[in-house]
């Protein structure tokens, strides 16, 4: 309890016993923390921890568009286990993020080493290596799909003139290729961010232990190996869980792209649930595909933990 | 063990030159301290022997080896750095033993290496720390722990004691030094503190603006500084200099006191010159030049006393206690014997 003498003349605070329940509660500290925290909780349970529950809740009942459900209980998941198009969607996402997460982790790493080294105009190609994470998803989306098109396509077509193919490619017509295809995209959008945050992290690293290493008669692989990448790794542990996250609840890129075609080629989870829950209307049914990768999430989530985790030396000692 | 030496050597970024033809020879097991204040060129020279940094032109010799364009870890040399550089994801042993486990020594000889350094630092019991859990001066001991491993030719330190309080320094000064005379390993040592450079160097040389001042035996320096720069970059408190004419009666300052000086070539009257002397060659005397007190400051074992003797501060440095106030009045005289004198447009030595 605290209030102040010297601010209020006395006779205007009520005694200790002839306080209100409510003036308790605008003057305690306790309470004060409290109320600066309700907009933050609020918000969180109005946007994330409501719309969370309520998609596992509808995963339990048999929701349409238009006709409140009953619960059903594990009927939903049990009609998925048997729909080999969701089967097919699991394989696509899991392909999809494995492959684009290496890949854009190999090239992101890859840049963020060239752009950590002195280059000429070392400013203007940071900032164009930005330019895929600054274009909305959606217009990076339409150039790929002009890019994929399978008449106008500039690949097809610079191929053609190369003679090294006679007929186009059919880039988005194609099971494979459409998954190559759109993971080529993925990952061309996912670069960026992944080469900036490992630059920032490259730049962490203290210039004097490279010299250190240098004279220790460590060869530049050597350098990498027991310097740059152990010291790394937190941030590779914090950026490939982002990575691996936001490419295997990826909707935008395959919307845009593939609406999940060619014959349910490219579905990823998170676009399945959309067309089941919302252009089928079978809300249950989308819901359960959607609460099906929470499980999946939870383990890549559990993965970095791990990695966070085991990194003794950074925590720090008793003393100094 | 080996001699280094480094021929006109001289080092420019771009059309920048910043080190202008240095000639130092250091033999053998020689501990030398680079000093100068900051931008003198010392570290830069210190990188280019052991191959941070490129020479741009002269010679660096390790032993009778040109190393000018051998790689670092070919030259044999080990670095304590200003900031310790040890690799925070390694344990103490792991950085000592780092070198060793990249040529693939066998298991035993590193083990049996790691655990001497570690007996001669005092280390033994923190060898499965990580950097981050020691404190400053053990930092420090281990990034000396590793290049003691290595058992190279030549030690190289760039200021490794500027990140420690002033008392720990002192300590790990004395620690160093019994290092080199136990080890007797060449090494050079960079420092901006002449405190340091006096104290623990076999031969020091004094660098400004990229060349070399004087260099020799700490004590050689401070009897007989080269020339302005020296005498006032060595001592602390450092040298008295006073502005004036040197006369047959003696050094008449600016301010009209005469001073009267030791030898002097008698063709130097009537030169302008700076008269150089010693805080603690300036000596109580009654009937000495009336000089009024500033400021006192007791150490204890000896007062140190600021003075006003016509127009100008000077320092002095007294055994004696001394019971005079500030505003008072104190006759003091310089120690004849030990009074400097330098032209004043060369600023060099007139001896």
């Amino acid at each position: 309890m605290v209030h102040s003498t010297l601010d209020l003349p006395a006779t205007r605070i009520p005694a200790r016993s002839e306080r209100t329940a409510w003036q308790k509660l605008r003057v305690s500290r306790n309470w004060l923390g409290f109320w600066y925290m309700m907009p933050a909780m609020l918000i969180l349970i109005l946007f994330l921890a409501y719309p969370l529950f309520l998609g596992v809740w509808l995963s339990f009942t048999d929701t349409k568009i238009g006709r409140a459900g009953e619960f059903i209980g594990l009927e939903n998941y049990e009609w998925l286990s048997d729909d080999s198009v969701f089967w097919t969607s699991v394989f696509n996402t899991l392909l999809y993020t494995i492959v684009a997460s290496i890949a854009k982790f190999v090239i992101g790493l890859y840049l963020a080493l060239l752009l950590n080294r002195h280059l000429p105009f070392k400013a203007m190609i940071r900032a164009l290596v930005l330019i895929p994470f600054i274009v909305p998803t959606v217009l990076s989306a339409i150039a790929f799909w002009w890019i994929y098109d399978s008449q106008f396509s500039i690949i097809s077509w610079s191929l053609r003139q190369l003679g090294w193919i006679s007929g186009n490619i059919n880039f988005l017509g194609d099971p494979w290729n459409a998954r190559w295809s759109t993971i080529f995209a993925n990952v061309w959008r996912g670069v960026p961010f992944i080469a900036i945050t490992l630059l920032a992290g490259l730049q962490t690293v203290s210039p004097s232990l490279y010299e250190a290493a240098t004279l220790d008669g460590a060869t530049p692989w050597q350098r990498f190996r027991h310097i740059t990448y152990p010291l790394l790794t937190p941030i590779i542990a914090v950026v490939m869980t982002f990575s691996v996250l936001f490419t295997f609840t990826d909707f935008q890129l395959i919307w845009a792209l593939t609406r999940g075609g060619p014959v349910n080629a490219t579905h990823l989870m998170a676009t399945l649930s959309y067309q089941r829950a919302i252009i089928a209307g079978q809300l249950g049914e989308g819901a359960a595909i959607s609460t099906a990768m929470i499980p999946f999430l939870l383990a890549a989530i559990g993965i970095a933990w791990y990695g966070l985790q085991t990194r003794k030396w950074q925590q720090g000692g008793s003393n100094d | 063990m080996a001699s280094v030496q480094i021929a006109d050597v001289r080092k420019a970024y771009g059309s920048t030159q910043v080190i202008h033809g240095v000639d130092i020879d250091i033999p053998d097991g020689e501990f030398v301290i680079l000093v100068g204040p900051s931008g003198c060129g010392k570290s830069t020279l210190l990188r280019m022997i052991a191959g941070l940094e490129n020479i741009s032109g002269g010679e660096i010799r390790i032993g009778p080896r040109v190393v000018n364009d051998v790689p670092p870890k070919e030259r044999d040399i080990a670095m304590v750095f200003q900031n310790y550089a040890l690799y925070p994801h390694m344990t103490v042993a792991d950085n000592m033993a780092f070198s060793m486990k990249l040529r693939k020594a066998p298991k035993a000889e590193i083990e049996e290496r790691v655990s001497k350094a570690a007996g001669i630092l005092g280390l033994d019991k923190l060898l499965d720390r990580y950097p981050r859990q020691l404190s400053g001066g053990q930092r420090q001991r281990v990034a000396m722990g590793r290049a003691i491993v290595r058992d190279p030719q030549v030690f190289l330190f760039d200021e490794p004691l500027s990140n420690l309080d002033a008392k720990l320094r002192v300590q790990m000064r004395t620690e160093i030094k019994e290092l080199h005379q136990r080890l007797k390993t060449t090494t050079v040592y960079v420092t901006h503190d002449q405190i340091e450079a006096m104290t623990m160097a076999d031969k020091i040389v004094v660098m400004h603006d990229g060349i070399v001042e004087q260099m020799g035996a700490p004590l050689d320096l401070y009897d007989r500084p080269n020339n302005l720069f020296v005498a006032s970059f060595i001592g602390s408190p450092s040298m008295n200099l006073l502005k004036g004419t040197i006369t047959a009666a003696g050094f008449e300052t600016e301010g009209g006191v005469v001073w009267p000086i030791g030898q002097h070539p008698a063709d130097s009257n009537g030169t302008a010159a700076v008269f150089g002397i010693r805080p603690e060659h300036i000596q109580l005397n009654p009937n000495g030049l009336k000089a009024e007190v500033v400021v006192i400051e007791p150490m204890g074992s000896e007062t140190q006393v600021v003075v006003r003797c016509g127009g100008q501060n000077l320092t002095c440095v007294f055994r004696e206690r001394i019971t005079a106030k500030p505003g008072e009045s104190i006759g003091i005289t310089p120690d004849t014997n030990v009074t400097h004198l330098f032209d004043a447009a060369t600023g060099k030595r007139i001896s």
